[in-house]
């Protein structure tokens, strides 16, 4: 019946026993038929804690089969510890094949983020949620949130958004931002960047979502449409940042800032360490090295760097290079 | 040059072999066994029991050991070992009024039939430590009076016969008692799942709040009808045979409160109950349980909700301690995408405040000027 | 053969597995709606079920959800033996009960609003229709839009409900609420789920 060797001869393939991994896969298949509608499920405790990826390693674990070849990611990285954790989890339990290279792999499981490198038909994007109900934090219960969902009655999220705009002029919500998902829904996309928001946008790959210790379960479909909420006068907009990502050079890709020194030294990398190694191994890039702006050169049009903090990098090539435009 | 760290898994790996050496600690000192655990802390083995809701001694002698004496990551491990169990049906409801009691005491009667029955009890041992026990003393053998044969009646039941408490619930016959472990939680819910809950709800939080209720915040009138701890026998229905089939006994501590009701537009005056049950022998648990129940059962006997004891969502949402210490500590994960995001947010918000400030002083050096 | 023995027989050769590679078809049939997957025959169920068919019953259904079956297959003892045994579900009392509900002759069946549709609150309480059909591509074309699909989509099911695209037109308008469906054919197998549009029918 199982396939495991004796090692660990008490579990199942992928841990979960078959009846939880039906139950799951009925909640996934309703969570596609209605697009970004939170379907309720009986998440199990699993063998790492609530909050740490328990949704998104049940969904994985549901419809990962033999054949598969996994990606796990945590803030854009491979080689975050649970990321690692989680990839071992799965190479131990269901030995399926690991990759970090994004277009690789048939499942990717995520934490933070959506992979630079863009997705393709027949990739299942599966999102680690703490939080899956975008207007909890305007309404703590349950009960309220579901009515609000079923009556289609969202004033609440935008009176929110536009008292932001109200008090800072802007709106102040930098991840986790929310989205309306076929028209209809209001969905938490998961604390990624809203800088990913519009890669969620008739996506080819399945965007399917797990939050483990709120027991829910949802799912974007290829080709559905995800708007960000925004307003006429203050339309949505992403981060941009001043400068490419210093290692590899790239332009319009989510970049940590990694500090250097106790003197406020620090440099741009990318987050995607899989899209960045790619970028350095391929020397042939284009972007390679040309395309960095002055070290202290912020143009004030970015939401991320408009303060003139200087940034000293440690990579000599990208020092003093010239400036380009946009 | 900067290098992103690798690694991870060598890091990991290494992390988790000094918590074996930590865990073991000075080898010079005997290990400690499972049963020496099962034995000797008894009652913290049934605290992991009851929240893990496992009932097997050994497991959580394991968990006691291997978490290093964690109670909430021992649960944890329970937890996560019970979930991959294959259920092989349900057993029907224990009758405790059937229990052999070891302990059985009322606060509602000075005496009543069947006793008070003190058993193995704190209560009213001076808290003194005592060095006899750290050098090892011989224990007495305990005096005990022998168990009787018929049935202890239950507090309920007596004052049952007055007309002036409420019956056992009024789930219709066709109730099938669900399962918090295999259907997703929905609120409002009915009392048998948010008992279910509170069972395996934590110790400490369910106490706070059942204190929470003594203290006025919800109050209502609570007496200890009754606690009982012992063991009820367990059995299942097979489909195949006429009778039901004995699995054996397990130990469980029960508590009945009694509360005292005034009446409101939906219940007349009597007394109500408050429900607490849980594996092993743990009292304060079973009392905590009792009170938040009846406290959670404002709405259905027509109270204002107007504490946190009485707010079923905000109760059973929060009372899991393996969900709430998860979800607390994810905090250590790694959150730099989103902190970047907030960093970016806050420095144009503070550059664009520092603009205004600077704005405003020129007006009013340009004012003074003029 | 009696009853006992055909109830037996015919199930997943490897339980874990089958379900896993038909429950992965039919997740990338509901995320693709009209894009058709192929399944290899795993299943030997009694007639007039069909492999595919029970294949999709077998990694879907169990003790929680109560399956209705159609007069065709109602009326076959070993049909319903054969899914007792190897599921464990029960059988639903009427289409509204149903959590999932197979029917081997589609275009006889019941309105589609009989089936359970869900609640507003709660739209996944609803029915997913099994129908089994002879093929994807001899009946008439359904044009399909929506979710899923890039531009359009086209699938061709034989034998379908009566008045189906007016039906699925009210199953639209329904949405959050309404059913899904499952077509399965010999080897192969495709979804409608309900937010797909069926634009233009051909005769």
């Amino acid at each position: 019946m199982n396939a495991q060797s004796t090692e660990i001869a008490t579990y199942n393939f992928a841990y979960l026993d078959e009846q939880t991994k039906r139950m799951i896969r009925r909640a996934i298949l309703k969570g596609i038929a209605i697009p970004g509608y939170q379907v309720p499920f009986a998440s199990r405790e699993m063998p790492m804690p609530y909050g740490w990826g328990t949704g998104g390693v049940q969904v994985t674990a549901s419809i990962i089969g033999p054949d598969d070849v996994l990606k796990v990611i945590d803030q854009g990285a491979d080689d975050t510890t649970n990321a690692v954790s989680i990839r071992a989890f799965f190479k131990k339990v269901a030995k399926v094949a690991v990759t970090t290279e994004t277009a690789k792999a048939t499942i990717i499981q995520t934490r933070h983020r959506i992979p630079e490198h863009p997705l393709n038909a027949g990739q299942v994007l599966v999102f680690q949620v703490p939080i899956p109900e975008p207007l909890r934090f305007l309404e703590p219960r349950e009960t309220e949130t579901r009515k609000m969902h079923a009556l289609e009655e969202y004033g609440l999220m935008h009176v929110k958004l536009y008292e932001d705009i109200a008090k800072h002029g802007r709106i102040a919500t930098t991840y986790a931002y929310p989205v309306k998902v076929e028209g209809r829904y209001v969905m938490d996309p998961s604390p990624t960047p809203k800088f990913d928001n519009p890669k969620m946008h008739r996506s080819p790959a399945l965007q399917l979502f797990g939050a483990g210790r709120e027991k829910r379960i949802y799912a974007v479909p290829p080709f559905t449409d995800v708007v960000s909420l925004d307003f006429e006068d203050h339309p949505f907009e992403v981060q941009t940042f001043d400068q490419p990502c210093a290692l590899c050079g790239a332009a319009n890709v989510y970049l940590d800032e990694v500090i250097l020194d106790d003197h406020g030294g620090h440099m741009f990398v990318c987050s995607d360490t899989d899209h960045c190694e790619k970028r350095r191994a391929d020397s042939t890039s284009p972007s390679w090295g040309g395309r960095a702006k002055g070290a202290d050169g912020g143009n004030g049009q970015s939401s991320l760097s408009s303060t003139p903090t200087p940034a000293r990098r440690a990579d000599p090539r990208h020092k003093g290079e010239g400036k380009e435009a946009e | 040059m900067y290098v992103a760290v690798k690694g991870g898994e060598a890091a990991i790996a290494n992390a988790h072999r000094l918590l074996a050496d930590r865990r073991r600690g000075d080898r010079a000192v005997p290990a400690l066994r499972l049963d020496q655990i099962v034995e000797q802390l008894a009652l913290g083995v049934d605290r992991v029991m009851s929240e893990g809701s496992l009932y097997d001694r050994e497991l959580a002698a394991l968990a006691v050991v291997q978490a290093r004496g964690d109670m909430i990551e021992a649960i944890f491990l329970v937890r996560a070992y019970r979930t991959t169990l294959p259920r092989f049906g349900y057993t029907n409801p224990v009758d405790s009024g059937a229990m052999q009691v070891e302990r059985r005491i009322s606060a509602t009667y000075k005496d009543l039939p069947g006793g008070q029955v003190l058993g193995p009890t704190f209560d009213y041992t001076h808290r003194l430590l005592d060095p006899e026990l750290a050098a090892g003393a011989e224990v007495e053998t305990p005096a005990q009076r022998p168990v009787e044969p018929e049935a202890m009646p239950r507090v309920s039941a007596i004052l049952a016969h007055e007309g002036l408490i409420e019956a056992d619930g009024e789930m219709p016959l066709d109730h099938v008692p669900g399962d918090i472990t295999r259907e997703p939680l929905q609120f409002p819910m009915a009392r048998d799942i948010r008992l279910q809950a509170l069972s395996r709800g934590d110790e400490g939080f369910l106490l706070a709040l059942g204190y929470s209720t003594q203290r006025g915040y919800a109050r209502n009138h609570p007496f200890v009808g009754e606690i009982r701890i012992g063991e009820v026998e367990l059995e299942l229905d097979v489909p195949e045979l006429p009778f039901a089939v004995p699995l054996g006994s397990i130990r469980v501590t029960e508590c009945q409160m009694v509360n005292q009701f005034k009446g409101s537009a939906k219940a007349p005056p009597q007394f109500t109950r408050g429900y607490g049950l849980v594996f092993g022998q743990s009292e304060r648990k079973a009392m905590a349980m009792a009170l938040c129940d009846r406290a959670l059962r404002a709405g259905e006997l027509g109270e204002d909700v107007v504490a946190a004891a009485q707010d079923e969502e905000f109760v059973i949402s929060h009372s899991d301690n393996v969900q709430a210490t998860g979800f607390v500590e994810h905090l250590k994960l790694p959150h730099y995408v989103d902190f970047q995001a907030e960093l970016g947010l806050v420095r144009r918000l503070r550059a664009e405040y520092e603009a205004r400030e600077n704005e405003d002083k020129v007006e009013e050096k340009k004012e003074a000027a003029e | 053969m009696d009853i006992a023995t055909q109830s037996i027989d015919g199930g997943f050769a490897e339980p874990v597995f089958n379900a896993q590679v038909v429950f992965r078809a039919i997740m990338d049939a509901m995320a693709r709606p009209g894009a058709v997957q192929d399944v290899p025959q795993l299943t030997r169920p009694p007639a007039p079920l069909s492999a595919t068919a029970a294949a999709a019953a077998l990694s879907l259904c169990d003790n929680d959800t109560p399956v209705w079956l159609d007069p065709p297959l109602q009326a076959e003892a070993s049909v319903k033996a054969w899914l007792g045994f190897h599921t464990g579900a029960p059988m639903a009392n009427t289409p509204a009960d149903a959590h999932f509900a197979l029917i081997a002759n589609p275009k006889e069946m019941a309105a589609l609003d009989g089936f359970a549709q869900g609640t507003q609150e709660y739209p996944d309480r609803s029915t997913t229709l099994i129908f089994l059909v002879d093929d994807l591509a001899s009946g008439p074309s359904l044009l399909l839009e929506g979710p899923g699909i890039e531009k359009t989509s086209m699938i061709a099911p034989p034998g379908m409900p009566r008045h189906f695209v007016e039906q699925w037109k009210q199953n639209n308008q329904r949405f959050p609420r309404g059913v899904d469906i499952i077509l399965a054919a010999p080897g192969s197998l495709a979804c409608l789920p309900r937010t797909t549009r069926i634009k233009t029918m051909e005769a």
